[in-house]
């Protein structure tokens, strides 16, 4: 198990937004989160980051409990998120981004009398990235003159620098339109197979082509956890989405 | 020795009180609309100047002034906010300061113009000068008065707030605009509606403290860096906060003054400091 | 233009960012015209000088507000620090040697802004530009409190710059002192563009652009803006220790909230974020105060207010960013 969560628990005040919620994560998985708005998913992912800190329960990474570390160190560590709403550097090209991103990886962000230009392999290696997800010809250019669909892959590609064990997904095809979200599914189909990862989805097109598993979440809990097929035909499932009297 | 402690109170107490009337409208703008309005001094400065004028020129008594520099800074307001204010308010929290700190340059450079750079005076009527003496200690009249008003307005704000619609809908923009929007409040009048009712409070306090601090061309500027203190000490948006801002700065700053006059200023500096350390987001602020 | 009608991009990564940092003929134009005053101008080389500083100063502040995003109304507080440092050292000890006194002007200016960015890095929006507006605050009013120290609102006396290297003398017309500001400036610059264009000067950008997604990528930004701070606030301080060498005098409005906001003005009049918008924007206040104070003092906040509300309104990247595009419209 490559990510654990044991009995996540967390409230404001009287709102339970994360009631005793346990997951397990293998190496190389490919897990879907779906629930209804409000569910609390984003709000789940925000728990494994280290954005928000659970009232009780234990999250551990490859074995090592990561409960009380800050959010860049587990990123450091493996564990890995891109955000729902394009969370990016609009000013700074892909290609500097994700080269930032290196950087940072590497230790070598903080080498302010080195030229940036010097750090041939972390350009490189960023080039290479934003490559393979088809934004060579946009690397260069400022980010928020990117189409949404690509700025959505820059927010994949960022992650990827990171070289994570987990990568949690936010809703990777929010807001696309549908002729540029082929692409999307590409990369999302040609993740390395040694990364674990979990993304929230609504677009079912996406979670039944991708996820081997498919995990419900409702008002903050689990409703259950099974493969994909069987969660179509789940009766409790079609309630939760369709309410009840809907057949 | 007791009778000294007192009236350090009383004095901060009053001083804290124009302070409040002054910066609530602030918090409560900074708060709602995001948007960093250090004009906010000006309208103060308008204020006063409006009473000024209307008490000498056209003899005018001192209480008819005030609701009209309530409504001179209100007006003036409405005016700048869908001039200027509108287009700043996504440009990003430079350019906002920036821009209402010019704004307060020109105010200041326009009452050098047309009232001079020194002080001016007002002679309020008879029965607000002097004192009264209860106990022994003998305490200012018009900062009884300054006093009493400041709790009327805090008391119309806390029933507005808490218990007309309008006041619900206001709280409901501040706490989530966007769900506010998608509710179908119409967020802009709220917005606007507000900020006049803030920079006309701020009017009103200008003209109230005329005869505690004096009224010259600087006092947007000199009174700017006492309301920024107050709402972030107390909290971006909330009332309670300014009112527990305002009183600590006043009587912090009387009593500062009075026992260490060397240190100046310097202690609230560093109680300003300290608080947004602790609480960045100020002693009853949100988030 | 060329580079629009080739689809692909036929250069490399590692040369663009190359080409991108490299200097351009303008840089090496303007630097050369820093040197016009000493033949046109000679009878203003001292008013050059002052330009020279206040540039260094405003240097500086583009550092951590046009890099970092660090909204500050507090940054007098280094420049005060290091004129300050260099006035108590000749007034009260005697020593003058003006190499040396930048250095200790850059050293404690520095450890005061490595202290206070641990202040700094804890707040954000509002909270911190009240924060570095409250620690401007006390450090005059303690300069203030401090008189025997700093001589009070009389300012320091029997100050005295020893000759630079022990041979050149500073000269009434100003030739040494803008000789010795402008060489300063330039190295201080050289040491900023070279941060800004490394990979710790990207990271400054991040921050600025998207501080919520730093440690989402594993950034320790919190070091970075303690880093940028502290060298920033040594800067400021070679700034203020500069002025106290070229003048021989200090008061404590070098420490003066005048003097945080002035500076502020000259970055969003110049264009935050380019290093040169800091010394344009020294350049074209400083004139401009200048030449509008002499003609009505009284009405020199009607012009600057106008001035501001105009360039936020209708050129918020400042002059060298209305340039810029004016530039790329062409392209």
């Amino acid at each position: 198990m490559v990510l654990r969560t044991e009995s996540i628990c967390k409230s404001f005040g009287s709102l339970e937004v994360a009631r005793d919620i346990s997951i397990e994560l293998p190496q190389g998985a490919r897990y879907a989160l779906i629930g209804p708005n409000g569910a609390g998913k984003t709000t789940f992912i925000n728990l494994i980051t280290g954005q928000l800190r659970p009232n009780s329960g234990r999250i551990l990474l490859d074995g090592q409990d990561i409960t009380a570390t800050g959010t860049a160190e587990r990123v450091r560590r493996g564990l890995t998120r891109t955000f729902q709403i394009n969370t990016l550097f609009p000013d700074l090209t892909p290609l500097e981004s994700v080269t930032l991103v290196v950087c940072e990886r590497e230790k070598k962000a903080g080498q302010f009398w080195r030229s940036l230009a010097s750090h041939r392999e972390a350009i490189e290696e960023s080039h290479a990235i934003l490559s393979q997800l088809g934004l060579a010809e946009v690397a260069m250019k400022p980010t928020r003159q990117l189409a949404y669909g690509q700025q959505r892959l820059v927010e994949i590609a960022l992650a990827l620098a990171t070289r994570p064990k987990v990568l949690l997904l936010d809703e990777p095809a929010a807001g696309v339109p549908k002729d540029e979200s082929a692409m999307l599914f590409e990369v999302v189909a040609s993740l390395p197979r040694d990364i674990a990862v979990l993304f929230i989805e609504h677009d079912m097109e996406i979670v039944f082509s991708f996820a081997s598993q498919v995990i419900v979440l409702v008002a903050g809990g689990v409703l259950l956890q099974a493969t994909p097929d069987e969660v179509k035909e789940d009766p409790r499932v079609r309630e939760v989405y369709l309410g009840r009297g809907h057949g | 020795m007791i009778g000294n402690i007192v009236i350090v109170l009383f004095d901060g107490l009053a001083f804290g009180m124009l302070l409040f009337v002054l910066s609530v409208g602030l918090t409560v703008t900074l708060g709602l609309m995001n948007f960093i309005n250090l004009a906010h001094g000006a309208f103060g400065m308008l204020g006063g100047y409006v009473t000024v004028l209307l008490m000498r020129q056209y003899g005018w008594p001192f209480l008819l002034t005030l609701p009209m520099a309530f409504l001179a800074a209100a007006l003036v307001s409405v005016v700048l906010e869908r001039v200027f204010f509108r287009r700043l308010y996504r440009a990003g929290e430079l350019n906002q300061v920036l821009f209402t700190i010019g704004l307060v340059f020109v105010a200041a450079a326009g009452a050098t113009y047309f009232f001079g750079t020194g002080q001016q005076p007002i002679v309020l009527p008879s029965w607000l000068r002097g004192s009264v003496e209860v106990a022994g200690i003998r305490f200012g009249s018009y900062r009884i008065f300054l006093i009493v008003v400041s709790l009327i307005i805090t008391a119309l704000l806390f029933f507005t707030l808490e218990r007309t619609r309008f006041g619900a809908k206001i709280r409901a923009a501040v706490d989530n605009q966007r769900v506010a929007q998608a509710l179908g409040l119409n967020v802009e009048r709220i917005f606007a509606i507000t900020f006049a009712l803030g920079s006309g409070l701020a009017g009103l306090g200008g003209a109230l403290a005329i005869e505690i601090v004096g009224l010259d061309p600087s006092f947007g500027l000199h009174f700017l860096v006492y309301v920024l203190i107050v709402v972030s000490v107390g909290g971006l948006g909330s009332i309670p906060g300014s009112f527990l801002g305002a009183a600590l700065l006043g009587i912090g700053d009387v009593a500062g003054k009075y026992l260490v006059p060397e240190l100046g200023s310097f202690l609230i500096y560093l109680l300003l400091v300290a608080i947004l350390l602790i609480r960045p987001t100020g002693l009853l602020g949100k988030r | 233009m060329l580079q629009s009608q080739v689809s692909t991009p036929a250069m490399q990564p590692v040369a663009w960012i190359r080409r991108r940092n490299r200097w351009t003929i303008f840089e090496v134009l303007f630097w050369l015209a820093t040197l016009l005053p000493f033949c046109f101008f000679p009878a203003y080389l001292n008013l050059a000088s002052q330009i020279a500083i206040t540039a260094l100063f405003a240097l500086s502040v583009d550092l951590v507000l046009g890099y970092a995003g660090i909204v500050t109304l507090g940054h007098a507080m280094f420049f005060g620090l290091g004129a300050f440092t260099v006035g108590i050292l000749s007034s009260r000890y005697g020593w003058g040697e003006p190499i040396s006194g930048l250095f200790l002007a850059a050293l404690v200016a520095g450890l005061a802004g490595f202290a206070s960015s641990f202040l700094i890095v804890r707040v954000q929006h509002l909270a911190l530009i009240m924060v570095t507006l409250g620690l401007g605050l006390l450090t005059f009013e303690l300069g203030n409190a401090l008189s025997w120290l700093t001589g009070g609102t009389d300012g320091l006396t029997g100050i005295s710059t020893w000759n630079i290297f022990g041979y050149f003398r500073f000269d009434l017309w100003g030739y040494t002192a803008y000789s010795y500001s402008l060489i300063v400036l330039f190295l201080c610059f050289l040491l900023c563009r070279v941060i800004v264009n490394s990979s710790f000067g990207l990271a400054l950008r991040g921050i600025r652009e998207n501080v919520k997604r730093m440690p989402a990528i594993g950034s320790d930004y919190r070091w970075h803006l303690r880093v940028v701070y502290t060298i920033s606030a040594a800067i400021a301080g070679v700034a203020g220790a500069l002025l106290t060498q070229t003048t021989n005098t200090v008061t404590l409005e070098v420490l003066s909230f005048q003097r945080s906001a002035d500076v502020v003005v000259m970055l969003i009049l110049g264009g935050t974020g380019r290093l040169y918008g800091a010394i344009v924007g020294a350049v074209i206040f400083l004139i401009a105060r200048d030449q509008l104070a002499g003609i009505n003092p009284q009405y020199w906040f009607l012009w600057i207010g106008l001035l501001l509300m105009f360039v936020v309104m209708f050129m918020p990247k400042g002059i060298l960013g209305g340039l810029a595009r004016l530039v790329r419209r062409e392209e």
